[in-house]
């Protein structure tokens, strides 16, 4: 992980608070992204992930909080900061006349920096669709364009908002790659999903965000703590099924084969970061985790 | 792609200027304009086919218009209502519509969030608004001259009279399109709430009937609006000094300038770069 702006994060929020009408979107949010991080906001439909992202983008103004983002408050920052963010919004329908190639070219000329606007097509995948209109490219095409007028002013922080909603699995897959070759570049991306495999495969840290707050946060990994990464040993044994949760079923497994000459109904469960995540969600009472849906491992 | 610059020279680097990215953004524009169909048969080509169509319909074996006490064949009469139309189309009502579309479309949300300062954007639209509506006329000019046979004025003091009208009358339509595109309630209904505005007011502004004949109450109905006030002064251009005097011409440029001001305030209040939906 490279830092470029040394150990100023790129991004500072606390307390952050925003209401419509009745409705509390953000309601004491914190949040801290190191330069060059790339952190994934995970959460459901309305727990105030767009919100909070607007308001980082400069486009909304908070009720209350501290923000910062590169050293100034979104709301009252100027031109120079706009040059070193690159947003990328959810589902945009504009710019459907003009080619990919005149709208890099375009969107590059607003910045003091720009990347050179062919590496930005090449390095988004439109090469051979550099003379294709807005209008007539697919889903996944649009979104890598909107990702190429998002980096081509070589932003130091890039939002990126829901940017695989509706691709297909090959499509998500190839902007996952995109979104790696800017990690190399040492830019750092908040990045909101709600697609628990791209915050797995993507971010260094995931933060999941619930009714305007900050539920947990962790690397993908170790996310909602040890006890909920266990694995769940399971057997039926006198007609009646049971259960182990263990870091070593390994061992587990092996104490049961002693006893056993065939373990009946042998399960080992592993609790994906969805079982994780809907744990969570749940709420703090249900022990985090419970492999209800879980990838079950083949045993020798 | 690598980071060849460091951060330091790259903010340290100057911000391009709002003139430069205002006309960068009027060449885009403007390329992206006649790219839609619809805009430039509604907007461009309009004007020039009902100038041709009522001159060719009314002005039948030289048939003529009387106004105040002399007669005027019918194209000489029509085109300083089609040339007023025309500013209208170009400024008011692609403004009001394009600017309403990008709206709903997120472009403007788009716009917001890159360094592109506003004076630029505006820039960029009145020079798109300019360059269409400029090429338009005189596209009008031409077919009326060569077409009908529509005299055109000869002395510089004429066309000096033009060139004010027009400027004034295109900032307003465009000030008071600005004002006007937070009114539809999508980009899809922009279209179907803007033209029939610009149609009626082309039918009580004399556009398509002698001033004259109209009844006296849309007459006045009439006067409160610009059009009307447009054609007036392109008709102080191209008709022959009886028909518009020194006074009409006065009140045109008051009551532009009132729409211009008018535009200017309201325009510069409501104007959203985001959805009225998008919190």
């Amino acid at each position: 992980m490279t830092t470029r702006h040394g150990t100023a994060p790129a991004i500072e929020v606390a307390g952050l608070r925003k209401r419509y009408g009745q409705k509390q979107a953000v309601d004491g949010l914190d949040l801290q992204v190191a330069a060059g991080e790339i952190v994934a906001i995970l959460g459901p439909n309305g727990a105030g992930k767009t919100t909070t992202v607007e308001i980082l983008e400069g486009y909304r103004h908070r009720d209350d909080g501290h923000v910062r983002v590169l050293g100034e408050d979104p709301q009252t920052a100027g031109r120079a900061w706009r040059a070193r963010i690159g947003v990328v919004l959810q589902g945009t329908n504009d710019l459907a006349e003009a080619s990919v190639g005149e709208l890099v070219r375009h969107f590059s000329r607003f910045y003091p920096d720009p990347r050179d606007p062919d590496e930005v097509i090449d390095a988004v995948g439109l090469r051979e669709k550099v003379r294709v209109r807005a209008r007539q490219l697919s889903g996944g095409q649009r979104r890598r364009l909107d990702v190429a007028l998002g980096i081509v002013g070589r932003p130091d922080l890039v939002f990126l908002d829901e940017p695989t909603t509706g691709f297909d699995p090959q499509a998500r897959r190839s902007f996952w790659d995109l979104v790696e070759s800017l990690r190399t570049d040492g830019t750092t991306i908040l990045l909101t999903t709600h697609y628990l495999e791209e915050a797995e495969r993507l971010a260094d840290r995931v933060v999941v965000v619930a009714d305007g707050r900050v539920v947990a946060e962790g690397t993908p990994d170790d996310l909602g703590g040890r006890g909920a990464r266990q694995a769940v040993v399971r057997w039926v044994e006198d007609g009646a099924v049971r259960e182990v949760r263990t870091d070593t079923p390994t061992r587990t497994v092996a104490e049961l084969a002693a006893r056993f000459d065939e373990v009946p109904e042998l399960q080992v469960l592993r609790p994906t970061l969805e079982d994780v995540y809907l744990g969570l969600l749940q709420g703090a009472t249900a022990p985090a985790g419970e492999p209800t849906d879980a990838k079950q491992e083949a045993l020798r | 792609m690598t980071t060849t610059t460091a951060p330091t020279t790259a903010t340290a680097r100057r911000l391009p200027g709002p003139l430069a990215l205002g006309l960068e953004r009027a060449r885009y524009e403007v390329r992206v304009f006649f790219r839609e169909r619809d805009a430039v048969v509604f907007i461009f080509a309009y004007p020039v086919i009902m100038m041709g169509i009522f001159a060719a319909v009314f002005g039948q074996d030289g048939a003529t218009v009387p106004a105040g006490d002399v007669e005027i064949p019918f194209a000489q009469y029509f085109l300083p209502g089609m040339i007023a139309t025309g500013v209208m189309l170009s400024s008011f009502q692609a403004l009001a519509i394009a600017i309403s579309v990008e709206r709903d479309e997120g472009g403007l949300k788009r716009l917001r969030g890159t360094p592109l300062p506003a004076s630029a954007f505006f820039v960029g639209k009145i020079g798109q608004v300019l360059g269409t509506g400029l090429a338009q006329t005189a596209i009008l000019l031409v077919f009326a001259a060569t077409a009908f046979d529509v005299p055109m004025p000869s002395d510089v003091s004429t066309w000096a009279t033009f060139a004010w009208v027009y400027l004034l009358g295109t900032a307003a339509g465009a000030v008071c399109g600005v004002a006007f595109s937070s009114v539809p309630r999508s980009g899809r209904s922009a279209s179907a709430v803007v033209t029939p505005i610009v149609l009626i007011l082309q039918f009580i502004s004399g556009v398509f009937f002698a001033w004259d004949s109209l009844p006296s109450w849309m007459q006045q109905v009439a006067s409160v609006f610009p059009l009307r006030w447009l054609v007036e002064g392109m008709q102080a251009v191209f008709l022959p000094p009886q028909v518009t005097g020194d006074a009409e011409l006065v009140t045109t440029a008051l009551v532009l300038g009132a729409w211009l001001v008018g535009g200017l305030v309201v325009g510069a209040r409501s104007f959203r770069w985001r959805r009225r939906d998008d919190g």
